[in-house]
């Protein structure tokens, strides 16, 4: 209940400006409030500058807001107040709220139903209501502190994602951003093999043994190679990037992605017994994978003659 | 609003269904089909298809393949395989083609998709 001064020169700012003058000026007034509420008469003279060709309508409008007040409350030293000038209405607001908050609450809901029967008059008023907006970090319009009016389903809905994404900036990240690893290079060495070379970044890049990814392409591929210096990998073959990408791709959705939380954030371990398991960091969550079986693969080649021959 | 779509892609995230997918795979772990390529020289190919139920008939399930994708192919035996069951091996890239057949009910064998496995690029 304990609102700062901050936030009281914001409720003025929105339960009167917006009434008195035009849109132009009142938006004026409400950006010059929440950007700077000490300087106050600063403020209070761009919106009375702004609305004195027009300033007939605004005396109109004070008085009917002093009748509705006096009708509900009489508090004849607001009204006297708001007959003065922007100026002291946003001042004495201040004083007063700070003094008696709660009562001021209702006042202010008063005063918004009976803007509501008025309807002609306060125009901008029900607009803004049904509307609903406000900034949720600054804490204005409907996201004051002590704004008593119901909250729609929607905005409510849309600041919870927003605190959600807020607070928890790597779960956001991990729902929407994709994992993302280096393209492969691949390079051709002579006319039967191809070089896979930044592949220890990417497995530094998933957190993998080097090893563990080889087998796995090789597995895969249906074809063997050797660890050429500097950790560039040999392929027997000719395989473009494209392919290896495929292959890789497999790889991370099988041995990497967390299948409960999808989280590329997990670890390889060798658990008891030649098992392996996959530990998601992220949600705890532990499974089982498969072993890397390379299955049957056909003698290709001179080999095969050899054998039997 | 932004919010009612990842809401809604919260709700098609059903891990409980995925953990029975997790949990067959365990059990069927023998009774996948892998399918495999293999590169051979220049261009060419070789399709391996390993794990097809001894059931079938893999020599009529060779010779309706070998007309149908118009390519050659052998059945390596056991033995010849090292233990790892009767191969069938293609000429050429069949991967796509040879999994339809195998998914195929009514000129196929009209296998569950879930159990074959498409190795290689």
């Amino acid at each position: 209940m304990v609102a700062t001064p901050n936030d009281d020169t914001k409720d003025t700012a929105m339960s009167h400006t917006p009434r008195t003058p035009p849109l132009s000026a009142a938006l004026g007034a409400f950006t010059d409030a929440s950007s700077a509420p000490a300087d106050s008469a600063a403020d209070g003279a761009v919106p009375a500058a702004d609305s004195n060709p027009d300033g007939l309508d605004l005396s109109l409008m004070k008085k009917k807001k002093k009748k509705v007040k006096k009708e509900e409350d009489g508090e004849a030293a607001e009204g006297e107040a708001a007959a003065g000038g922007d100026e002291a209405i946003d001042l004495s607001m201040k004083k007063k709220k700070k003094k008696k908050v709660t009562k001021e609450e209702d006042e202010f809901a008063k005063k918004l139903e009976a803007l509501k029967l008025e309807g002609g008059e306060g125009a901008e008023a029900p607009a803004d209501e049904n509307v609903q907006d406000g900034d949720m970090d600054k804490g204005t319009g409907i996201w004051q502190h002590d704004e008593t009016r119901t909250i729609n389903y929607d905005p409510l809905l849309s600041r919870f994602f927003a605190l959600l994404a807020q607070k928890n900036p790597d779960h956001a990240s991990s729902g929407t951003r994709s994992y993302k690893i280096p393209p492969p290079q691949c390079l051709r060495e002579g006319n039967k093999k191809t070089i896979f070379a930044n592949l220890p970044e990417i497995c530094k890049r998933m957190k993998r043994a080097d090893e563990h990814v080889t087998a796995y392409l090789f597995a895969e591929l249906g074809t063997s190679g050797s660890v050429a210096g500097s950790g560039q990998l040999v392929i027997k073959g000719r395989f473009q990037q494209k392919q290896i990408e495929n292959v890789l791709r497999t790889y991370i959705i099988e041995y990497v992605t967390c299948k409960t939380c999808r989280s590329p954030n997990t670890e390889l371990s060798k658990g008891e017994n030649r098992l392996y398991f996959i530990t998601c960091n992220s949600c705890g969550s532990r499974r089982s994978v498969q072993a890397i079986k390379t299955g049957f693969s056909a003698q290709v080649g001179k080999r095969r003659k050899m054998q039997q021959g | 609003m932004s919010g009612a779509t990842e809401i809604q892609n919260l709700k098609s995230r059903d891990p409980f269904a995925e953990a029975d997918e997790d949990s067959g795979q365990t059990t069927q772990t023998q009774e996948y089909i892998h399918i495999r390529i293999q590169q051979r020289n220049g261009r060419k190919t070789l399709t391996t298809v390993q794990g097809i139920p001894a059931k079938f008939d893999h020599k009529k399930i060779l010779k309706v393949i070998k007309k149908e994708f118009a390519c050659n192919g052998t059945i390596i035996s056991d033995t010849e395989s090292k233990g790892m069951g009767e191969v069938i091996q293609l000429q050429g890239d069949h991967r796509i083609k040879i999994r339809d057949f195998l998914v195929d009910n009514e000129s196929g064998l009209g296998l569950d998709e879930k159990t074959i496995k498409i190795h290689g690029f």
